[in-house]
């Protein structure tokens, strides 16, 4: 019974991570065709074993070596990996105030705001993103309030650039930074800020010593739930962003569909999904630590 | 995630697919919808219509295979590829009685893309230029703005006074490169990269000024006034002129084939060599092929179709329209082209990745 329990979570795994893993490994060590599926070789099971040697004789490493010739590949995973970080951090700068004030809260408020965080998702992400580009748009709402109030005096272009691409970014995940944080603040014990001030600490001593690090795992786990999913991005920049922002998700999209090239395309999958494996342990590791500290 | 998902739900829906349903995947913006509510009172067929923007996206599904759909529409050289991929299936004539209405004019030139015309017939055809709101740039550029020449957006002392205002570009390298090797004197077909690469600097310093590649979102962003100039297809920017004219919102749009010359492109329809419903997909070709179900759908659309016979049906604003159905003079300033060779396309697309990046 206990085996059966701990082989779901590895199957889940096997399923959805390592089987679709292995798919695009091997499409990866393919080479490109002009048919149905767009790549060679398949493995062809009914000629048995000579079948799968042939298959396996015919997999090589070019197209990985391809990514090396080119500097677009790195540029690209560098400008994704930056874009990233930025969001992350200012999602963490929205975002922390944001659960403060919720766990701060009076109790019966916190439903209510709770909930708050919770209704956007209501709506399709796609549609959410659209609305961004009746915001940001040269004669979008924005521009209009804040030639209307005088702030400026032509419409500033914001759509179809990097800012643009990080307020979607900040506006989509936020609940993702929020609700970890704020699930460690709402645990803080109350009891500690006031000993904190009993020895004479001030609000703002008080908070970087005492708030500050017991949150941090709540920050952790937001800035991983953001930074991940961040990194990967495909819709937030094509419909937001301008041409010259270059993420990788974007790169992968011209490989697959303009190129028809799904071996390189698959190649730049596997290099990306090995970038994310490395936060992933990291915070796994962390995830692991706290629990060993609670225990 | 979201695209695997949908394709997987796709795939499902296409096994079990009952006889009388027909799934269609259509250009955005590219019919009157009532054609479509007539389709299923007249035959009783329930129609899924679908769109999408580019014909990458169109192909990248037919090359998956298992696409579910019964109707696809490739433009020729996406549609020559794809029947060499074995995408298709042979159209069954007989099933087709209204392909008589078929105009040779048209069908003479799709037969580079489909000899015989066997897999597909044509839906639509029409050119890419230059949709300018006019008002604004000849506020920018003076009243002798170059607006019915590629000068307006390949050269950049034009573009940089535009690009405040706002310029978009179709983000289909097979559309802007030709349409640059033209204006520079080349074969606007030509499959040599060296002679590909010479576009690199006359692209590379325009791009600074361009404010989205993109292939559907200018209609809209002409019509409300974002942007001042579009490169896009006819149809569209014609269609951003009738939307400006409806809203009354003194945004005046024009559109103009390129006087240097202008790539003529043809949408073909076809039926995916898997497709669930091939009865009903002739039965949706043959009615698409009705003169006057095709007039309706060009009245609507404002793009020049493959069929005679719907001429008579046609109104004033489509037919009598140069911009769509073109006179003899422009009709021999259009060129058309072919499709590149797999390693020429990585040339292409990796010169339009540094165009659309700057890397």
């Amino acid at each position: 019974m206990r085996r059966l329990l701990i082989s779901i979570p590895y199957l889940w795994l096997l399923i959805l991570f390592l089987v679709p893993f292995g798919i695009v490994l091997k499409i990866a060590l393919s080479d490109v065709a002009l048919s149905i599926p767009p790549y060679t070789p398949q493995l062809d099971l009914s000629d048995g074993w000579t079948g799968f040697r042939a298959f396996w004789a015919e997999l090589d490493l070019e197209n990985f070596w391809f990514l090396t010739e080119d500097d677009l590949y790195w540029k690209a995973y560098l400008s994704s990996l930056k874009i990233a970080l930025i969001a992350t951090f200012l999602t963490l700068l929205v975002g922390f105030p944001i659960a403060y004030g919720m766990a701060n809260a009076p109790n019966h408020w916190r439903p209510t705001l709770m909930l708050l965080i919770i209704l956007p998702f209501w709506t399709s992400f796609l549609i959410r993103v659209y609305a961004w580009i009746g915001i940001l748009s040269n004669e979008g709402f924005l521009n209009q309030f804040l030639i209307w109030t005088g702030i400026l005096a032509e419409p500033a272009k914001i759509l179809n650039t990097d800012i643009a691409v990080y307020i979607g970014i900040v506006y989509t995940y936020l609940p993702f930074m929020v609700l970890p944080i704020y699930a460690t603040l709402e645990k803080l014990d109350g009891t500690l800020l006031e000993a904190a001030e009993d020895l004479g600490c001030t609000r703002i001593q008080a908070f970087w010593s005492v708030t500050a690090p017991l949150s941090k795992p709540g920050i952790i786990a937001g800035c991983f739930l953001v930074f991940i999913p961040a990194l990967g991005e495909f819709v937030i920049p094509s419909l937001l962003g301008g041409s010259d922002t270059l993420m990788i998700g974007k790169v992968l999209w011209e490989e697959f569909f303009s190129n028809r090239d799904w071996p390189v395309a698959s190649a730049v999958a596997v290099i990306l999904l090995l970038i994310l494996v490395v936060p992933i342990i990291l915070f796994q590791r962390n995830e692991q630590k706290q629990r060993e500290a609670e225990q | 995630m979201r695209t695997t998902t949908f394709t997987i739900a796709l795939g499902l829906a296409a096994t079990t697919a009952i006889a009388d349903e027909v799934r269609v995947y259509n250009w955005s913006d590219y019919i009157d919808e009532e054609l479509l509510e007539k389709f299923e009172a007249e035959t009783g067929i329930e129609l899924i219509y679908d769109v999408f923007d580019s014909n990458e996206v169109l192909e990248t599904k037919m090359l998956a295979g298992s696409s579910g759909y019964d109707v696809v529409v490739p433009s020729g050289t996406f549609l020559q590829r794809q029947i060499t991929a074995g995408a298709f299936q042979e159209l069954d004539r007989s099933k087709l009685p209204n392909a008589e209405n078929l105009w040779d004019v048209i069908e003479e030139r799709t037969a580079q893309y489909d000899p015989g015309n066997a897999y597909s017939i044509n839906y639509m055809w029409g050119t890419t230029g230059i949709g300018v709101n006019v008002g604004k740039v000849q506020e920018i550029l003076g009243d002798d703005a170059p607006i019915g020449s590629l000068a307006l957006v390949f050269e950049p002392e034009n573009m940089e006074k535009l690009a405040a205002c706002g310029v978009h570009m179709l983000d289909a390298p097979s559309e802007i490169i030709p349409a640059a090797l033209n204006y520079i004197g080349e074969d606007p077909d030509s499959q040599d990269p060296d002679v590909i690469a010479k576009v690199e600097p006359l692209l590379m310093a325009v791009r600074p000024y361009v404010t989205k590649f993109h292939s559907s979102e200018y209609i809209n962003a002409l019509a409300n006034g974002d942007i001042c100039v579009a490169v896009g297809w006819s149809g569209d920017i014609l269609q951003a002129r009738d939307r400006a004219a409806e809203a009354d919102n003194g945004v005046e749009i024009a559109y103009n084939a390129p006087a240097e010359g202008a790539l003529m492109w043809f949408d073909q329809m076809a039926i995916p060599a898997d497709a669930p419903n091939p009865d009903a997909a002739h039965q949706f070709l043959n009615f698409i092929l009705d003169a006057e179900n095709m007039a309706a759908a060009s009245n609507y659309v404002y793009y020049a179709n493959g069929n005679a016979a719907s001429q008579e049906f046609l109104v004033e604003d489509v037919i009598g329209d140069t911009a769509i159905y073109p006179d003899e003079a422009t009709l021999e300033n259009l060129y058309t082209t072919t499709p590149y060779a797999p390693k020429v396309q990585r040339t292409v697309t990796r010169l339009w990745t540094k165009i659309k990046s700057g890397t």
